[in-house]
């Protein structure tokens, strides 16, 4: 929202513009470095620094396909991410509905213990959890550990208490009169969920979409023991690229790019849900 | 309303479901548990240039193998950044490959784990005896007086390679043979403008290697005869000090090596940077750099005077691979077949000449491939003069701490800060500190 | 810890006559009996798998000697009571010591980097609240950092900092002569500042995203009011913005620090598993306790001291905030 239409005294224009200048170029300046080292070759990169490149090639964008399993490593992130994504966004949005929606006995107690499992660090539950896996495979038959099923229900877990956060704040804002018209309609509590509250969150459930899909796309630790040859992801594949022999940096920064590329490009699509998500969810 | 009911039940549990098998994509591959004869699981150890080359070398091999067998095996070569946790995550859940590479300065730790078959003399017996690898690759295959826990695959040594042409322009017509020699030889190059001597000092494990050979020279040794830590004994700290010298005190080591922990070294040699580098089996990764064979010489690491042999004329650790069974195997007939096929003595051959390291098998180092005078530098070092790492069950520790330590203090070097005696000393004496307590 | 306690604690009580007695929401046509914990369900099924169970195991862990000896039945592995916590904040002794040291490096890293974050975040959102040309372009910029994969981004900081052929030394050194030698960023005590930046780097455009999710929540009836006072942009900026702000602010700061706390993957693909000691964060720290030195017993009881810390120091600053909240509202 606008401020005041009074025009904006000098002092504030040029503070203005000094600063969204020093944060352009502190943003820009890796991803500068990223796309033409993406263009040079090795010669360059593993030599002394230089701003332009001594001659331009594409050799690196078609090298880091056999350097390493690039394609495999892709399907493979993209396969989890996504899965986790999903899954996260549909039980988060059950979730946060019950608790938005419903008094009953235990809420309390469900909300704060899901929100303090944010605060856990990662490296208290990797063993046990890894154990726990492969005790649930011998157990069941189920193949969790090393599986990209494992790796989904992971990541959507580490997802979960923020999305539901998120959503509560956001299904709080849906007004309530719209559902209990809904339930008067004929439509039963599901029925209300999914037909008013849902469309009317879509922003929030985007924003949780965004963040549960970050979340899995750039997770190392988890991955780096989780995963085998056949589901390693790319977080983790990308550090083939260091080998025993050289740092091949202008095919990193090339796996880099190609990587990062969909990414940027889908969040900065969604970028104004993102906002509006935002808004309501975690901020009202 | 029980429809509703059901609708709402059958959500939740939807979810649920979806939570657990929308990913029914991924496969379990979790290796040796099934009990099936006729297939193996292989985890390898990344030898080559990259994955892929280890993928290129190994395959071809795997199905010889199937061919004489009927075995099929399932090849997964790990990345050394992710082989330890590996080997502990399989160790701790019992679920893991059947056949393993391990590095062998990690056999005692592993042994102790006891997640690994002991090689005892009947097991030796199905791959052809004891005897038939050499002693200074079996010294590195367990604890002192324990069935060893791993079977020697590959050897590798250090060895000094040299520009020759930088070598050449600097008025020099020999490798230095001590120390001191590569001292003031390092100065003639810097001289012409190029480096001398390159070191990877962010790497703890490098460290370590070169450190405990120094060690030996000085005749002292980082644990006590019955394998207690003494990192802080004169001959330890005179090691470690004469290593960080080299970039502190005689500035044969450029600075910016510091941070090197991701064989920068070796890219720098490979580009004619620097002229000499201290590296064990490098020929392969030379030329996969690019450097011609004719470039560049081999010789031994340098000793302190004298020429390399026993005692403290030591210039090398005895570097390698070993080959491992996974005690949970349900195919342990097949791993044990697996291994004699990967030991015996064409396989030797054909493995160790696509990764320029020495077969540890006797009979196979006779081919002529190894004599070329490249080869026989490393072939004879580990012969007569290299030693094994201390087969102390905290030999990972070990590494990391005064590996650690080790890297610290080049960071004081390369900061211009002063190295000393005693600044050594304090260091080695924290990592000692850290090692557990027994 | 108490704080959560009883928290969780009041909220029992708090809601059990909830459940008897119509609570202050209006929800009575919505609330069957079992509905809500149909739809927990998959929620809490998950958090029980991933969360709570391998926490149990963990504490669990955390008291037993757990070194490479007893890796394979880690049930057989004897209790050693609170030795390894003992171990830990012995404070006097290594180990402890270091743990100590790596805390409290944690802390001057954490607080520095989400003071950064929120500033900047909060300033470029102050910034773009007006519309002016290019702003639309400006705004998917800066989330560009936020957007990139973890290990592309930081990897590309590491190739910037590198000693001898990295961008920063360049530009520093060879073209503005600022220092009087290259400087080493990845190692030694420059690697505070090196991780620093790139933390700052990647953290705050969600404090951007958040502040400015924020700012649209403000009345432009506040402003217009303030401007027929007669307060300039920079006094609606302290008067009105500002204090506006505080709610979004209190969740901000609480998100930023647990996550910047606990982060492991920028440390980790910065300096690999020995972080150099001026940067020696907690996340890498416990990773190299437990699996470098094979001892997950000692690296258990340090994670669970850890877990400790900030459900005290979350618990803190909930009450705190809240009761600051509730006096400035009152």
């Amino acid at each position: 929202m606008p401020r005041s239409p009074m025009a904006a005294p000098r002092s504030f224009l040029w503070t203005r513009r000094v600063l969204l200048t020093l944060l352009t170029g502190f943003v820009l300046l890796p991803v500068y470095v990223m796309v033409s080292s993406s263009l040079k070759p090795l010669a360059d990169v593993s030599g002394s620094f230089r701003w332009l490149p001594s001659g331009l090639t594409v050799r690196p964008y078609i090298d880091i396909w056999s350097t390493v399993p690039l394609a495999k490593y892709f399907v493979n992130s993209l396969i989890v991410s996504v899965s986790a994504t999903l899954c996260s966004v549909a039980v988060a949005v059950f979730a946060a509905y019950a608790v938005s929606r419903h008094d009953f006995r235990g809420k309390r107690v469900f909300t704060v213990t899901v929100l303090s499992t944010q605060m856990f660090p990662g490296i208290l539950f990797l063993l046990p959890l890894f154990l726990l896996y492969v005790n649930i495979g011998n157990a069941t038959g189920i193949a969790l550990f090393g599986s990209r099923g494992g790796l989904i229900l992971t990541y959507l877990t580490f997802s979960l208490p923020f999305s539901i956060w998120m959503l509560i704040g956001y299904f709080d804002s849906v007004p309530r009169d719209l559902d209990e018209a809904a339930l008067v309609d004929g439509c039963g509590p599901l029925g209300a969920l999914l037909r008013i509250v849902v469309p009317a969150a879509v922003p929030g459930i985007v924003a949780v979409a965004v963040y549960a899909f970050m979340t899995a796309w750039g997770e190392v630790l988890f991955a780096s023991v989780m995963t085998n040859d056949t589901t390693r992801t790319l977080a983790v594949g990308l550090q083939g690229y260091s080998t025993l022999y050289d740092v091949y940096w202008n095919q990193i920064m090339a796996a880099s790019l190609v990587v990062s590329v969909p990414v940027v490009a889908g969040f900065l699509l969604l970028q104004r849900y993102l906002v509006t998500g935002l808004t309501a969810g975690a901020v009202k | 309303m029980r429809s509703t009911r059901a609708a709402a039940v059958g959500a939740a549990t939807l979810s649920l479901a979806l939570a657990v098998s929308a990913c029914g994509g991924g496969t379990s591959t979790g290796g040796g548990s099934d009990a099936s004869p006729k297939t193996l699981t292989y985890w390898a150890s990344n030898q080559g240039a990259s994955i892929a080359v280890d993928k290129q070398v190994l395959q071809p091999e795997l199905e010889k193998f199937q061919r004489q067998t009927g075995i099929k095996v399932k090849l997964e070569v790990v990345p050394w950044s992710d082989l330890l946790n590996r080997i502990l995550t399989a160790a701790t859940s019992g679920q893991g490959p059947d056949v393993l590479n391990i590095g062998n300065t990690w056999s005692a730790s592993l042994q102790a784990t006891g997640a690994l078959l002991p090689w005892d003399a009947k097991n030796f017996a199905r791959i052809g005896g004891k005897d038939r690898f050499a002693a200074s690759a079996l010294a590195s295959t367990g604890a002192p007086g324990k069935d060893p826990a791993a079977v020697p695959l590959y050897s590798m040594a250090y060895a000094l390679y040299y520009n020759k042409k930088i070598f050449a322009d600097a008025g020099l017509t020999r490798p230095p043979a001590t120390w001191a020699e590569l001292v003031a030889d390092g100065r003639k190059i810097r001289q012409r403008g190029k480096q001398a001597l390159g070191a990877e000092g962010s790497n703890p494990s490098e460290n370590i290697h070169h450190v405990f050979v120094l060690a030996k020279q000085h005749g002292a040794d980082f644990f006590t005869p019955d394998g207690r830590p003494d990192f802080t004994n004169d001959g330890a700290v005179a090691a470690v000090k004469q290593y960080v010298d080299l970039m502190a005190k005689d500035k044969v080591v450029p600075p910016g090596n510091a941070e090197y922990a991701q064989n920068q070294s070796v890219s720098d040699f490979a580009k004619g940077r620097t002229a000499m580098l201290l590296w064990q089996s490098a020929a392969a990764n030379l030329k996969s750099q690019g450097m011609k064979e004719s470039d560049y010489g081999v010789a031994p690491v340098p000793v302190q005077s004298g020429s390399p042999g026993t005692g403290t004329q030591v210039n090398s650790m005895a570097a390698g691979i070993n080959i491992a069974v996974f005690k949970n195997t349900h195919n342990l007939d097949g791993a044990t077949r697996f291994v004699k096929f990967m030991t015996g003595d064409a396989e030797q051959k054909i493995l160790n000449k696509a990764y320029s390291s020495i077969p540890p098998v006797t009979s196979a180092q006779s081919d002529p491939a190894f004599a070329a005078p490249a080869t026989a530098v490393l072939r004879d070092t580990l012969a007569r003069s290299a030693a094994a790492l201390p087969q102390v069950v905290d030999e990972s520790q070990f590494e990391t701490a005064v590996g650690t330590a080790v890297k610290e203090l080049f960071a004081d070097a390369a900061a211009g800060r002063a190295v000393t005696t005693a600044s050594v000393k304090a260091r080695l004496q924290k990592a000692q500190q850290q090692m557990p307590a027994k | 810890m108490t704080t959560t306690v009883e928290t969780g604690k009041s909220a029992v009580s708090h809601s059990s006559p909830g459940a008897a007695a119509p609570g202050p929401r209006r929800t009575g046509r919505l609330r069957r009996g079992s509905l809500p914990y149909l739809l927990l369900l998959p929620a809490l099924a998950l958090e029980l798998l991933v969360h709570l169970v391998p926490m149990v195991i963990g504490i669990t862990m955390s008291f037993k000697e757990l070194t490479q000896f007893y890796l394979r039945d880690w049930g057989a592995a004897p209790w050693s009571g609170i030795g390894n916590y003992r171990v830990s904040v012995d404070f006097d002794a290594p180990v402890g010591r270091a743990l100590l040291h790596s805390f409290l490096v944690t802390c001057g890293f954490t607080v520095l980097s989400v003071g950064l974050c929120w500033l900047i975040g909060t300033a470029a959102a102050i910034c773009m609240q007006d519309a002016f040309r290019g702003r639309g372009l400006l705004r998917a910029l800066f989330l560009v950092p936020y957007a990139l994969p973890v290990y592309a981004a930081v990897i590309t900081w590491v190739f910037m900092f590198q000693h001898d052929n990295g961008l920063v030394n360049h530009v520093l050194h060879d073209q503005l002569h600022l220092t009087g030698k290259p400087s080493f960023w990845l190692i030694g005590d420059n690697s505070f500042v090196a991780l620093l930046v790139v933390s700052v780097w990647k953290g705050w455009p969600f404090a951007f995203l958040i502040v400015m999710a924020g700012l649209q929540t403000i009345p432009r009836e506040l402003y217009e009011a303030a401007a027929l006072d007669g307060a300039g942009v920079w006094q609606q900026i302290r008067r009105i913005t500002l204090p506006s702000l505080r709610s979004v602010n209190q969740v901000l700061v609480l998100v930023l620090f647990l996550w910047t706390f606990n982060d492991f993957n920028t440390p980790y693909v910065m300096f690999g598993k020995a972080a150099p000691e001026a940067a020696d964060l907690i996340s890498v720290h416990i990773y190299q306790a437990s699996f470098v030195t094979w001892n997950f017993g000692t690296g258990s009881a340090m994670s669970v001291l850890l877990l400790l810390f900030l459900l005290v120091v979350t618990g803190v600053y909930l009450a705190l905030t809240s009761r600051g909240r509730r006096a400035a509202d009152a």
